[in-house]
Parts: structure tokens; C-alpha cells; sequence
């Protein structure tokens, strides 16, 4: 058995590295981790921090790739795990299964950086940086179009589980933003 | 739910050995049926809420309600996904094909969803007790249903907070919207007390560091909901409290309605997918 390794993208210090076991299990991670979130298609798995574990079987070959859903309801899940198999099984490796669990438990804070820009790029307000520092989740809401903090909360729940929706009061354009969770 | 509902509910089963159950002492049918419990009232209001796509008063609260519902189902998911994989039941079949008298949830969930104020003022009490019950069963010695309750309390945590707002709202507003939510909070208020009752089986699994102790969120859950009831000139109703009996096979006269429209397609044509 190869020796366990972690893999720890380098936009992503600070969050919780993705485990991995078993022969290939980087490359196989990269694979996974690049699958784009079907809603939000800027950010993939690995920068949406929802990729927690790949375990390769050693004898068999047989490939468990771990995820964990932003929300319990969320209904983008069973695409995610599709597109892991499907990429993975392009990729040349056929035995994947995916499995989900519920901890530990997914925070914004598993948002990579390389993650938070692409939402910005996409006019989608990234999430503050720190869900547990209240003074950081309760500062305000930036637009990600004209970048002024003079903005205002329409609805806390937006499109997806994720977001809730907000106006800039510059600008005047409304933008979602993805909640601090 | 589909084919990979099932496989996400073996995953998270003992099976694999991701779950661990701390004592052998506990007996699996325990915690099982404590899941249930939960497990319907998040299934059962998540189908009220449903309900409300495309008939709230503005687009927003659509969203809102429609979204509140939907982690609602999550979290539900969850519960019986757990509740059947201790049973040998798929978390569809749990959810499909059980009668009313089968369902384990509280009356208060089984409530029709009235106008919006009913709706408003059910989330408010509802996700104040969640709140208070995911909090300590995220300590629970139960793994899985220990991360469940991490998951959930920080979405109740939005639904309080929504349901907060819209009942300030509404009883601060005009004559007529404090008229509303104020009789809702009446006619809720006799079903609020069977959330707070427990039983042996519930304490058994107390004692065993599993389950959390309803009768004893009863005080946190005044705590929260008196100051938000004073601040929105809300009288707190002074009456009996209803027989209840929804976690003991007793369930609402209104349960056996609401399953019919939720199982129906499951059962006029098992195992159809879309």
C-alpha cells in the first residue's frame, strides 16, 4: 500500500484538507475536485470545499470519493456524485462509488480563495470570511459589481439554499450573495 | 428521492462502519423510532411547506418558504435514511408507504398551513424548539444523529430568524395583520405542549447520552419565544394543552390527508423515478 497522502490545494490553506489513502489518490482527487458544482458552475468541488475524502482499495483498485452537502436539502448532490463517476470513469478509473456524510460538517469557511474569486467574478458576493467571527459574518455585504458596502438584504433566501438576495444601493443592481453558514 | 437517496442512506449506515452507535447496551429499535420522531416532523412540515410554491404573498417569501421546506426534506432525508438503515427500510419506504397511525410526528406539523400568519407563526414556534434541540443533540453520543444536528441547527437557525422578523412584522403592523397573527398563535397554541412531553424511551436514550430530553427544552424555548411574542404585542395564550398522542401512533386528524396527496404518485406506481 502506497503511503497515505494529503492533498492540500494551494489556494486552499486554512480549510480542512481533503484525506486521501490508497495508490492515485492526488490524481484521482484532482479529477474529482475539478467536477464544477452544477448550480454554481464557476466553483468546483475542491474550491466549494465539499470534496472530503478519496480512498483508493489498494488490492481491488476500487475508488470511494467522499462529499458533504453545503445544506442537508441540497438537491444538487446526486449531480455532483454523477459527474464525479462519470469524470472518473472517462478518466480511466471504472470502480468509484461516491459516498455522502454529514460530518464533519461543511462551514463556508471550507470556501477556498481561488473559490471566493470566481464567485466575485460571476457578480455573486462571496461569503464573509469567517463564519464564527461575528463581527466578520455580520460586516457588510460588499457588491461584487461596483464593490460598495452601501447594500441592502431583499430576502434572506435566494435561488439556490446557498444565497439569499441583496441590492446595492450605489449601483443600484441587485446581486446574490452566498450566506455565511 | 431516488436510487442514489438509497445509496446515501446505506453510506451513512452502520453498515460501513461510518456510524457508531456508543453502547451495546442501546437498543438500535430506540434510536430508530427517536428518528422517526424527528424525522417526521421535518417531512411532514416540509410537505406544508411545499405547499406554499407559487401561492405566498410575494415572490421573495415564495423563495423563502419553498427554501425553508427544502431543508426541511434535507433533514429529513436524513433522519429516516438513519431511522431505516437500523430497521432494514429505505428511507422512500419509510416515507411512502406508512400509514398515518405509523407516522411519528407532532400534531403541531400536521396543522394545515392556514394564511400566512398560521404559516409564520408555526415556523416561529417550531424552529425555536428545533433550534434548541439540535443545539444539545449535536452533543449527542449517537454519531450520525450528533452530525445531522450540526447540519440542522444552522439552517433552523435561518428559519427562526425569518419567522422572528415576519411575526414582529406582522404584529407590529396593521389592525388586520396583528388580528392574523395573533389568532394563529392562539389556534397553534394547545398543540405546543406535546413538543416539550418525553417518555421512557426517550429517557432511556437520555440516559444513555443519545437523546435529548424534551421536557427539558420547555424552559430555553419560553426564553426565546416570550421576548419575541412582548416585542411583536403578542399575547401569549393561557390554555390546555391538546391531548396530542402523534409520537404514539395517535396522529393528527389531519396527517391521513396530507399523506394521501404526498404518497399517492409512490404508490399508484412504486419504484417510478423522474
Amino acid at each position: 500500500m502506497t503511503r497515505p497522502a494529503t492533498f492540500r490545494s494551494p489556494i486552499a490553506e486554512g480549510r480542512p484538507p481533503v484525506r486521501l489513502s490508497g495508490p492515485d489518490a492526488d490524481r484521482i482527487a484532482e479529477i474529482a475536485g475539478a467536477v464544477p458544482d452544477p448550480e454554481l458552475p464557476m466553483v468546483s468541488l475542491t474550491n466549494l470545499g465539499v470534496l472530503r475524502a478519496v480512498d483508493v482499495d489498494p488490492d481491488s483498485g476500487a475508488i470511494t470519493v467522499t462529499i458533504t452537502p453545503t445544506y442537508t436539502g441540497c438537491p444538487a448532490m446526486n449531480t455532483m456524485a454523477e459527474d464525479v463517476v462519470i469524470n472518473l470513469r472517462a478518466a480511466g478509473y471504472p470502480d468509484v462509488t461516491v459516498r455522502k456524510v454529514l460530518s464533519d460538517t461543511w462551514s463556508s469557511d471550507d470556501l477556498t480563495q481561488e473559490g471566493r474569486q470566481a464567485l466575485r467574478d460571476n457578480g455573486i458576493a462571496p461569503p464573509a470570511a469567517s463564519a464564527t467571527d461575528r463581527a466578520a459574518a455580520d460586516a457588510p455585504v460588499a457588491c461584487p459589481l461596483c464593490h460598495s458596502s452601501d447594500t441592502e438584504q431583499l430576502s434572506r433566501f435566494g435561488a439556490t439554499s446557498c444565497k439569499s438576495l441583496y441590492r446595492c444601493r450605489a449601483c443600484r443592481e441587485p446581486f446574490e450573495y452566498f450566506k455565511v453558514h | 428521492m431516488t436510487e442514489q437517496a438509497v445509496t446515501q442512506q446505506a453510506a451513512n449506515g452502520p453498515a460501513t462502519g461510518t456510524t457508531s452507535s456508543p453502547s451495546s447496551a442501546v437498543d438500535r429499535r430506540d434510536i430508530a423510532e427517536y428518528a422517526l420522531r424527528l424525522g417526521d416532523d421535518a417531512l411532514v412540515l416540509a410537505q406544508r411547506m411545499g405547499e406554499w410554491v407559487s401561492h405566498a404573498p410575494e415572490l421573495e417569501e415564495d423563495v423563502a418558504l419553498t427554501n425553508i421546506g427544502l431543508d426541511l426534506l434535507g433533514q429529513a432525508r436524513a433522519l429516516l435514511g438513519y431511522a431505516g438503515s437500523l430497521t432494514g427500510r429505505t428511507e422512500d419506504e419509510l416515507a411512502y408507504f406508512r400509514s398515518d397511525l405509523e407516522f411519528r410526528c407532532a400534531h403541531l406539523m400536521c396543522l394545515p398551513r392556514g394564511d400566512f400568519a398560521a404559516t409564520i407563526g408555526r415556523m416561529l414556534v417550531v424552529a425555536a424548539y428545533q433550534w434548541e434541540l439540535y443545539e444539545r443533540l449535536s452533543e449527542s453520543a449517537d454519531e450520525t444523529l450528533a452530525g445531522i444536528a450540526k447540519k440542522a441547527v444552522k439552517e433552523v437557525a435561518y428559519h427562526l430568524e425569518h419567522a422572528r422578523m415576519w411575526t414582529l412584522r406582522l404584529g407590529d403592523g396593521t389592525d388586520e395583520s396583528h388580528r392574523r397573527i395573533q389568532v394563529a398563535i392562539d389556534d397553534l397554541w394547545p398543540l405546543v405542549d406535546e413538543l416539550f412531553r418525553t417518555d421512557d424511551l426517550e429517557q432511556r436514550l437520555a440516559t444513555a447520552g443519545i437523546a435529548v430530553d424534551s421536557s427539558a427544552l420547555r424552559g430555553p424555548f419560553d426564553a426565546v419565544i416570550d421576548p419575541i411574542l412582548a416585542e411583536a404585542t403578542l399575547t401569549r395564550p393561557d390554555v390546555p394543552a391538546a391531548a396530542g398522542g402523534g409520537r404514539h401512533g395517535r396522529p393528527s386528524e389531519h396527517l391521513g390527508h396530507l399523506l394521501a396527496e404526498m404518497q399517492v404518485l409512490a404508490r399508484q406506481f412504486p419504484g417510478a423515478s423522474w
